[in-house]
């Protein structure tokens, strides 16, 4: 499917641009963007990045490939990260992760049918003090027990429900 | 004790705040003295980089030429992906500006005009923080053009974020400036040292965002006043960020060669249910362990910890008491490091993978003893002989883990033990001063 910025998102990579001597750089963030815009990162969003920046798509390709926060398919609407690392194990990491995989039926990197849900095991994402920690797109969800990882998850549902009823 | 980096100061994020308490005067102090007074400030305070090999701060900027015609660049590493680690984030929370006055003090002192700050990409909420802090900063004229107006001086510097996107290994200084340049995050082969070539082949320092925060301290109090408090050889405060099993996790500022024993029972309020310490990492998954019966005595700085065969890194204390499965904790650990090998040399990608197989292996229950030599093994083929420093990152605690446990190894390579208490939730936690605002 073919891919252009919008007007307002070109004009946020210039500025992005401006923070360094050559425009190279803003790759990094150009892909954000691309990605909020379109949800993922495809062939022809690399190209355009390409493009907009004046660098070559193997340029883009290689940073797309070597950094694990873009994705090269469609995540669910809602991307649930998991960390297992040492400090959640320890808190009980494992445990969450079993009972997020199971309440919703995926796996490592699996995206549920209605595109609603996807899951990821992180690494280590700084909340090791208020571990166990779970993050949802965006934003950290700390020092969690079974219980609030359940209610999480339903009001998400509840959420996506109220949004379909609409 | 007085906290350096995080006084119990309320809003202090806050610009108006940090200024009414005294706020960018160090700046202001440092404008009326020559660059080379302020690194010789910062080298006599004794202070050490806080990202992990506790390099002398002062040294290092001392490198950077001081004739060249090519601009220099600063760059403030907050990466912090350290498993174990989460302390730069609270400068980025409660103290954002004494970061950013000590990147224009830093700035002005080897002669950069930009400095970025490098942010690990989940980050989101603490880029955000951050930048607000330096839009502020920006509208008060303390950074940018307008900085030459309020501090009646020549010079001025831009202070930029760049966000990155889910590497550990960015936070390896070479591999941060490929990722800044908006590269694979490879690191590069030393030397050159980044001072002669970095960030697009110019003079560059990297410090840690930690490191740079207690600059403007030093400039304002004196580097005598700094090199008085803790560890002589190591002074200053530390953000010792404490998990794992104990009962106030979080991050506790305490001077350099406090006792281990007392960050664990006295300030991170001891072990749950009064269990025993198996082991403890004291300084992010990097460092050797120490054993729990090797405890008492153990002062928390870079020279107290190497006597002891470890190392303070970044200050990540890992505490587990004596239900954990150790084999499934370093198991762990070497998942990681194979997860971010970048892959370029051959003894890092292909030996963090051995290391996985062999202790996934012995989880099995498929194990031998001799599997415990092959890991001592295969992490020396590693260590020394990479690129970058990952090599030692991931062989250093599997080597020390089987040798300091090595009874506790072999028992678990002849059988297969089983834990039913370990790496449960732990629901009693109580929450340590000062945490982020929790969302739940
Ligand atoms: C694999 C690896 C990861 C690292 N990660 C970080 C990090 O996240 N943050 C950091 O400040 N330093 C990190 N370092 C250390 C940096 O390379 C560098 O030494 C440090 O940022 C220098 O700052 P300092 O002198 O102020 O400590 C890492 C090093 C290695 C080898
Ligand atoms: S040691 Fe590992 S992480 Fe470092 S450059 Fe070599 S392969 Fe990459
Ligand atoms: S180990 Fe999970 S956030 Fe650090």
């Amino acid at each position: 499917m073919e891919f252009k910025f919008t007007q307002e998102n070109l004009n946020r990579i210039e500025q992005e641009t401006k923070k360094y001597p050559v425009r190279k750089p803003a790759v990094m963030a150009a892909l954000y963007i691309a990605q909020e815009q379109n949800g993922y990162i495809s062939y022809e969003v690399m190209k355009e990045v390409a493009t907009v920046l004046g660098i070559t798509e193997e340029e883009v390709l290689g940073v797309v490939t070597f950094y694990t926060m873009y994705h090269q398919k469609p995540m669910g609407k809602y991307h649930i990260q998991v960390c297992t690392n040492v400090s959640c194990m320890l808190r009980g990491g494992y445990e969450i992760w079993n009972q997020i995989k199971e309440k919703l039926g995926l796996d490592h990197m699996a995206v549920s049918a209605d595109q609603k849900f996807s899951l990821e095991e992180v690494e280590c994402m700084g909340s090791c003090g208020t571990a166990p920690m779970i993050a949802i797109n965006e934003d950290y969800y700390e020092n969690l027990s079974k219980e609030k990882v359940e209610e999480i998850l339903n009001g998400l549902s509840a959420t996506l429900s109220k949004e379909e009823g609409v | 004790m007085e906290k350096i980096l995080l006084p119990d100061i309320k809003n202090l994020h806050l610009i108006d705040v940090y200024v009414s308490n005294g706020g960018y005067n160090a700046a202001k102090k440092a404008f009326t003295q020559t660059p080379d007074d302020i690194i010789d400030q910062v080298k006599k305070s004794g202070l050490r980089g806080r990202g992990g090999a506790a390099f002398l701060c002062g040294l290092k900027w001392s490198f950077m030429p001081k004739t060249t015609d090519k601009p220099k660049y600063l760059c403030i590493n907050g990466d912090e992906s350290e498993p174990g680690s989460f302390k730069d984030r609270q400068i980025f929370e409660f103290n954002p500006h004494q970061m950013i006055e000590g990147a224009i003090i830093t700035c002005y002192a080897i002669g950069a005009k930009t400095a970025y700050v490098y942010i690990r990409g989940e980050y989101h909420k603490w880029i955000k923080l951050l930048q607000k802090a330096i839009d502020d900063a920006y509208a008060n004229g303390f950074v940018g053009e307008k900085m030459k107006e309020t501090f009646g001086t020549n010079f001025f510097c831009d202070i930029f974020i760049h966000k990155g996107a889910g590497a550990y290994i960015c936070g390896e200084e070479s591999s941060l400036m490929n990722s800044l340049e908006g590269k694979r995050g490879y690191p590069r082969v030393k030397p050159p040292f980044p001072a002669q070539n970095g960030l697009w082949g110019c003079p560059t320092t990297i410090n840690n965002v930690e490191t740079i925060a207690n600059v403007p301290k030093i400039i304002e109090k004196g580097w005598e006043w700094f090199s008085n408090i803790g560890h002589p050889k190591h002074p200053g405060t530390l953000l010792f960020g404490v998990s794992g099993h104990v009962n106030k996790p979080g991050v506790y500022e305490l001077p350099t060669g406090t006792l281990l024993t007392d960050i664990i029972y006295k300030y991170a309020g001891g072990v749950p249910n009064n269990k025993k310490v198996l082991c403890v990492i004291p300084g992010g998954t990097s460092m050797p362990p120490i054993r729990g019966d090797k405890l008492e005595g153990v002062r928390m700085d870079a020279e107290s910890l190497k006597e002891v065969g470890s190392a303070i890194g970044t200050g990540g204390v890992i505490v587990m008491d004596e239900d954990t499965d150790l084999v499934k904790v370093l198991a762990r650990i070497a998942h990681f490091y194979h997860h971010e090998s970048c892959g370029q040399c051959t003894p890092c990608r292909e030996g963090t993978g051995w290391l996985e197989k062999i202790l996934k292996r012995i989880i099995a229950g498929k194990g031998s003893v001799s599997d415990l030599d092959l890991l001592i093994t295969v992490a020396n083929q590693i260590e020394g002989n990479t690129i970058c420093a990952l090599g030692e990152a991931a062989a250093w605690p599997v080597k020390f883990m089987v040798e300091r446990f090595r009874d506790y190894f072999e028992q678990r390579v002849s059988k297969e033990i089983s834990l039913p208490v370990a790496n449960k939730v732990h629901s009693m936690r109580q929450t340590a001063v000062p945490l982020a605002d929790v969302k739940n």
